[in-house]
């Protein structure tokens, strides 16, 4: 029997993902809606675990591209998901048999549990990032190839493009253009991939750890710090396992640009006491964390900011000047870490000239020592 | 001279204020019956400063009345909300994760219809009118007669809105409509609910208005009377009886405000010491600083601009058990401090209790907690002071020492300096700071837009949001030479290559206060 998703995971795993977004991917509380009513409506998901998947799987994505600040007016639908996902089904001859999440931060990876439960289709227990990046190339699945078209892009009025591109970068350059003339929220199936393919490049695990990470946020126990029960549960995953609490402070300054739809950005937090301070560059999601400019952490390895007390996730969007904040620092899945992955979301793809070293070997091989820079 | 009244949820508290001097002060219990409390505050009011009806120019109102009614479902209307903006946003209905007990409370039946704008102010579809008259004729036969449109990115443009407003009126004469885009910001959800919430407490707000002006009248004031909204500004009483769900958040803004006035300080932090909770917020030019998380009202996702407080488990109630790591609080005996207290010769240990025994402070019957061991007491008001301390700290954005200006009832407990503050200010007339904040109050207009950056440009982007937030600002009542733009923010849109930005500005400026002819 797998593992069900069922409407009380649905809260633990809206916040695992904004966890896991690294400050991007839009709020999932949106889609939580949509999952609560569509379990309560379906039934709860059945969660596969990559080997549970069968090798001739048709395995579908469903997910949303746009902006978050649009998705917060025209809210989004698991209806316009299926005009995506069908029109996808419709060209390539077949049906899905299973629904896979394109990354485990943010939005979606909450929609995909609403779209699955609508379907009456598994959901597997997987995604292709461990965490959200913000272009449609940046996955695993391209990295270690699967082809991210033929992919269909549909509005809410169902109006559908498909795309076939000679390269995952060309399908974001002219799907992004799409996105914006369908009103900058839409809905996208793209990586139409088998069982075999989902198992030698998805990165395993990533929703059951989502909600794992989610309910140590959230968890009522007052008898440990919030912080420190999520860096405990990092430390019992798989690949999150290297996690630190890098810098605890105050921000004191946040700069956004933006251009071409990336906000490139810095925050600098300042230390609760001496003067010591952490300088955290994002483009829509975090991508470095510096201290007294010293790197010690940078993409693809997570950059998270939560809130110092609480532990919530806090997104590049509403970072706000005084905010009391811990940065965290984990490992990502090795998946993300070949030179292959590297090259295509690694620190050279967000503009950063330094090479990739691994946050356990910049801040230390012990990750309970933690603590650096504070 | 004008009068600011606090009607909070104990007290009603009444100040007379003339050009920026505090002539009297009074507080009087609140009663079941708003207006009354209102009546005997300001009649004491009066006396006591020793003035005629006929000099007050203006009366300023602060109440916590609609949220309590709101929360506590009492005196709620039955709602049809109707959404604009299919196929767009069907999935997730009005009403979507209310509480129940609120959701029976207000909910009276809901339509989506076709409609709504894109980002960038292309149509998502056309209003069909034949579709709005049968929606129309169906709230009808519900006997429905508050209605809540919210139409998507309506707060970019309402002509949708206010289209579909006119079509329901034309199948129901009395009906009474909330357009989301009157009362809400970007977040189609947030604003809806603040929509709905406002339909729901209208025909309130019209009986508490009428008594109001009734308790006005009967004192023989003339002058105008005004209502304090969420960001510390006013409305007039015309506008509070069509958008009651505005004076949500004002209460705590109202404290800050006041307590920037009483002290003229414009940048401080202040602690608000009650009998069961302290509250901590930072002024910032004189506004309190803004809390960037949603507002939950009673359970209701909103996104009023509330602002950022900090509010600890300790107060004059607390109760305290002494010992070598003194507990103190969260509990706390609240309004029976004055039976409970040992120093009022109840049986409980409070905070009250330990401040007296100290002997820092003097009231009750200090006899009563003599036996008490000193070193044990010592370490108590350490602790409290390290509360505060710890809180401050919390809310400070800099090392740097910061003035602290202290109110409310529970300000003796703070006996020593505190940590990280330059001076301690305790202002007289500390008490009544909510009042004082109603009867400063200024008037704003606010706007919250998306603009193409590539057409506008960003200078011009923002001059276009701070001119259309000044007029609205002059709109509602504000002296056109004092209006100055206290907020402007502006968030790229990501994941967009088309380069907008939401821009939220705000200008305020001061109440245009005519004098009676009578003066």
């Amino acid at each position: 029997m797998p593992k069900l998703i069922t409407f009380d995971d649905i809260d633990n795993l809206a916040t695992g993902s904004a966890f896991l977004g690294t400050g991007g991917g839009g709020d999932p509380y949106i889609g939580s809606l949509l999952a609560k009513e569509a379990i309560a409506k379906h039934g709860a998901v059945p969660l596969l675990s990559l080997d549970e998947v069968p090798d001739d799987a048709k395995v579908f994505i469903a997910s949303g591209m746009g902006a978050p600040t649009v998705d917060i007016e025209k809210l989004c639908a698991v209806a316009d998901m299926h005009y995506a996902v069908e029109a996808l089904e419709d060209h390539l001859g077949y049906r899905a048999t299973a629904i896979i999440s394109a990354e485990i931060g943010g939005l979606n990876s909450v929609v995909p549990v609403a779209y699955a439960a609508m379907r009456g289709l598994p959901l597997i227990d997987a995604d292709g990032m461990g965490r959200a990046f913000p272009s449609l190339h940046m996955t695993a699945f391209n990295v270690y190839g699967v082809s991210c078209t033929p992919m269909a892009l549909s509005d809410e009025h169902g109006n559908v493009v498909i795309f076939k591109t000679k390269n995952a970068e060309t399908a974001e350059e002219l799907a992004r253009p799409v996105v914006t003339a369908m009103g900058a929220s839409a809905s996208l199936s793209e990586y139409p991939m088998t069982g075999v393919e989902a198992k030698r490049t998805a990165v395993p695990d990533t929703v059951s750890a989502a909600i794992a990470i989610g309910a140590a946020i959230r968890s009522a126990d007052k008898s440990i710090a919030p912080v420190d029960r999520l860096l405990a549960t990092l430390r019992s995953l798989p690949y999150y396992g290297h996690a630190y609490r890098i810098f605890d402070g105050k921000i004191i300054d946040i700069s956004r640009d933006t251009s071409r739809g990336w906000v490139f950005g810095r925050c600098v937090v300042q230390a609760l006491e001496g003067s010591s301070q952490a300088e955290i560059r994002f483009q829509n999601e975090n991508i470095a964390v510096r201290v007294d400019g010293v790197l010690k952490a940078i993409v693809p390895d997570l950059v998270c900011v939560v809130d110092l007390e609480t532990a919530q996730p806090i997104t590049t969007e509403t970072l706000r000047y005084g905010q009391r904040v811990t940065v965290v620092g984990c490992s990502a899945p090795p998946q993300l870490r070949s030179p292959k992955a590297l090259a295509c979301m690694g620190p050279s793809a967000f503009g950063e000239t330094v090479t990739y070293v691994e946050i356990e070997r910049l801040l230390g091989l012990d990750p309970t020592a933690g603590g650096a820079g504070t | 001279m004008r009068i600011g009244v606090d009607v909070g949820g104990t007290n009603t508290d009444a100040v007379l204020i003339q050009g920026s001097r505090i002539i009297a002060s009074v507080k009087r219990p609140t009663s079941v019956d708003v207006s009354h409390g209102i009546r005997s505050a300001i009649e004491a009011l009066l006396n006591e400063g020793g003035v005629a009806a006929g000099d007050i120019h203006a009366v300023m109102i602060g109440t916590t009345h609609f949220t309590n009614a709101f929360v506590q479902a009492v005196g709620l209307q039955k709602v049809a909300a109707v959404r604009i903006g299919f196929p767009a946003a069907r999935e997730i209905p009005p009403f979507s994760d209310w509480p129940e007990r609120l959701r029976n409370a207000a909910l009276g039946r809901i339509d989506m219809v076709a409609g709504g704008y894109q980002f960038d102010g292309r149509l998502i579809s056309a209003v069909d009118e034949a579709e709005i008259r049968i929606v129309a004729g169906r709230i009808r036969d519900a006997g429905l007669s508050e209605v809540a449109v919210a139409g998507v990115f309506s707060q970019l443009n309402a002509d949708q809105e206010e289209r579909v407003a006119d079509l329901i009126r034309n199948e129901i004469p009395d009906a009474s409509i909330t357009l989301s885009s009157e009362v809400g910001r970007t977040g189609l959800l947030e604003r809806e609910n603040a929509a709905i919430m406002n339909a729901a407490l209208r025909p309130l707000a019209a009986k508490v208005g009428e008594a109001f002006a009734r308790a006005l009248i009967e004192l023989g004031i003339q002058a105008p009377f005004f209502v304090s909204q969420n960001d510390g500004t006013l409305m007039t009483a015309t506008h509070m009886q069509h958008f009651p769900v505005l004076t949500f958040a004002a209460g705590p803004t109202n404290s800050l405000r006041g307590a920037a006035f009483l002290t003229g300080r414009s940048d401080a932090l202040v602690v608000d010491i009650g009998g069961t909770t302290t509250d901590i917020g930072v002024l910032v030019g004189g506004f309190p600083r803004q809390s960037s998380l949603h507002a939950d009202i009673g359970g209701v996702r909103t996104n009023f601009r509330m602002p950022d407080l900090l509010s600890i488990g300790l107060g004059g109630g607390s109760r305290v058990v002494l010992g070598e790591a003194p507990r103190i609080g969260p509990e706390s005996v609240g309004f029976r401090l004055a039976e409970e207290a040992l120093i009022y010769g109840g049986n409980t240990l409070t905070a009250s209790d330990v401040a007296v025994a100290s002997g820092a402070v003097r009231f009750g019957d200090p006899s009563r907690v003599r036996q008490l061991d000193g070193a044990q007491v010592r370490s108590a008001m350490k602790c409290m002071h390290r509360m505060i301390e710890d809180g401050l700290d919390r809310m400070k954005t800099s090392a740097l020492p910061m003035p602290l200006i202290l109110v409310g009832g529970g300000a003796v407990l703070i006996t020593e300096e505190l940590a990280g503050v330059s001076e301690t200010l305790v202002p007289e007339r500390a008490g009544v700071a909510n009042a004082v904040g109603a009867a400063i109050g200024q008037v704003s207009g606010s706007v919250d837009l998306i603009y193409n950056l590539q057409e506008f440009g960003r200078e011009a982007a923002l001059d276009n949001a701070r001119a259309r937030a000044t007029a609205r600002a002059v709109e509602a009542g504000a002296d056109p030479d004092t209006v100055t733009i206290v907020d402007l923010e502006d968030l790229p849109l990501q994941y967009l290559p088309g380069g907008a930005a939401r821009v939220i500005c705000r200008a305020v400026g001061d109440l245009i206060v005519k004098e009676p002819a009578i003066a």
